[in-house]
């Protein structure tokens, strides 16, 4: 306290009135709106369980729950697998070639995941680049279908999430010191043990950081499956969406939503020191 | 360092499959490009002629202009209303205490992880019986929320690298609490400041889930009627104003990483 005051500090109760317009936007704008609509999960229309009880007894919301959690599984596994590479590359290319890398990572973290996922509409479509190409090369007599399904959500999640894989994993290898490597290729390592034993453990910061981004964003992500999914690949948050707007069951979509909430927000909670969110747009 | 027949192998294995994962990444950013010039009615790529129709149709749809104008209203004054509580309580989280400053630093950034599907759900179900869904105020509220994490973030980690004697100087040498904020804090995390600044604005202006729970019949952003198009009217007019979109807000995070990095080095 002492030594904020010798630091320029502001008075207790300067502090207090500069703070209060963020305190009352969140609490206004943010805990209210949540906790409201989350309470009509046990509330609407008495004090009850029976949404929750609905959710978890039916077969048909427990497949959804669980393709979502595997849907966001198989994206993280893909972009760690695809984004590793590339995190190897930027953290050790120099010039125009980092330079290349650098924008490819960069800007469709920029574009907007809507502009991106209209994109994928055009790709995988009936009439779309990949089915054109493959029916001139003669691979095929008649066009796949591709949009609509899970497939299609997963190639397309990837791509949008694959920025947050690859940012933390190429500055955790980048704080590797140079010496590490070159000195287990001096004492007779290869390649691919300085890799398994020096690299890759280094770099697990990183990896866990990516990991958990791409995880969390993927678990409650709307846009993507919402054009891309359609009614057979349907989301938590696709589910939650049609029970409040189509359905206008409110009390089911909340209860829906607290278990989205709970997945995502304790996920976050448990592994914040391990979360690295400075400085990046989730557009989810 | 050695290198066999098998390292140079690999190596080359290994270059072009890092070719093909960047062109899968950037591909889709591309792609629009060359679909919004196409002269055919519908999406054809690669396009066979050439024109600017659907950037004519963007421009002279009345739907898409004030889409357009909505959106980057919205976007403005969230930028304004975020940074300025953003600095404010960086100010008071960084050089100051109140009772619930930890609790206040670790709120103000849980809606990085909210889902926003849950989020647009629980303001729409708040706004709607204060009638707020689809005005001005809504929207930036409800954006504002959204934007001033990264305010924080920025403007803290200014805040951070401000060498305190510098503020402790001003104030043995008389000058009020006030005055030190007012000439010497500010003006020295002022690139922090920017830097929230523009994430704010594109935060709001590409913000999609939040904006089509709660447009309007009349207002509607620009993420909005790229949504429904989408669904319903599947036309390159989209490629068009993805362009512009896309362009837009490059441009302005090329400058907001100029700036951020500024704030680092600072």
């Amino acid at each position: 306290m002492s030594e904020r005051h010798i630091r320029g500090g502001l008075s207790k109760t300067t502090a207090a009135l500069i703070a209060l317009p963020l305190a009352l936007l969140m609490l206004v704008a943010f805990v209210w709106p949540l906790v409201g609509f989350v309470s009509t999960s046990v509330l609407d229309p008495a004090p009850t369980l029976a949404h929750y009880e609905k959710l978890f007894t039916s077969a048909l919301y427990m497949r959804v729950l669980a393709s979502t959690v595997v849907t966001a599984f198989v994206v993280t596994v893909a972009a760690l697998v695809l984004g590793y590479p590339i995190a190897i590359l930027m953290s050790r290319l120099r010039g125009p070639a980092a330079w290349i890398v650098t924008t490819c990572v960069l800007v469709p973290l920029w574009t907007p995941v809507l502009v991106r996922t209209y994109a994928w509409i055009i790709i995988l479509q009936r009439q779309g680049i990949v089915n054109d190409a493959l029916i001139s090369l003669g691979m095929i007599g008649r066009p796949l279908t591709m949009l609509y399904t899970t497939g299609a959500v997963v190639v397309a999640m990837t791509q949008v999430l694959m920025p947050f894989m690859i940012l933390p994993i190429q500055s955790s290898l980048r704080s590797i010191p140079k010496e590490l490597p070159q000195a287990a290729h001096g004492l007779g390592a290869s390649h691919f043990r300085v890799f398994a034993n020096v690299t890759w453990p280094l770099s697990l910061p990183g990896v866990m950081a990516g990991c958990l981004m791409v995880f969390i964003i993927a678990l409650g992500f709307y846009i993507t499956p919402a054009i891309l999914g359609g009614p057979r690949a349907q989301t938590i948050s696709t589910l939650i969406s049609q029970q409040a707007f189509e359905l206008l069951n409110w009390p089911f979509a909340s209860a829906i939503s607290v278990v989205l909430l709970v997945l995502t927000l304790g996920i976050a909670a448990v592994f914040r020191r391990m979360l690295r969110v400075e400085g990046m747009s989730l557009h989810a | 360092m050695r290198s066999s027949a098998g390292t140079r192998a690999f190596r080359l294995v290994f270059a072009i499959c890092c070719a093909l994962i960047l062109v899968y990444m950037i591909l889709p950013t591309l792609l629009v490009f060359p679909i919004s010039v196409g002269g055919d009615s519908y999406i054809r790529f690669p396009p066979r002629n050439l024109s600017l129709q659907w950037y004519r149709a963007y421009f002279e749809d009345p739907e898409w202009r004030s889409a357009t104008f909505f959106s980057l209203k919205i976007a403005a004054l969230t930028a304004i209303s975020s940074t300025v509580i953003g600095t404010a309580a960086s100010l008071a989280m960084a050089r100051g205490d109140f009772p619930g400053r930890r609790l206040l630093a670790g709120l103000v950034l849980a809606p990085l992880v909210t889902p926003h599907v849950v989020l647009a759900l629980a303001l729409y179900f708040h706004f709607a019986p204060l009638g707020l869904v689809g005005t001005t105020f809504g929207f930036v509220v409800a954006h504002s929320v959204l934007a001033v994490p990264y305010v924080v973030l920025m403007t803290s980690a200014a805040l951070a690298g401000v060498d305190p004697s510098l503020e402790m100087a001003a104030l043995n040498l008389g000058a009020s609490r006030w005055r030190v904020v007012r000439e010497v804090t500010l003006p020295l995390i002022a690139p922090g400041i920017a830097a929230g600044a523009l994430f704010a604005f594109l935060t709001s202006f590409d913000e999609t889930v939040i904006s089509f729970f709660i447009s309007g019949v009349d207002h509607k952003t620009i993420t909005r009627k790229i949504f429904e198009d989408v669904d319903f009217n599947l036309t390159p007019v989209i490629a068009a104003v993805s362009v512009v979109f896309v362009v837009v807000t490059i441009a302005l995070m090329v400058v907001a990483n100029m700036v951020s990095r500024g704030v680092k080095r600072a």
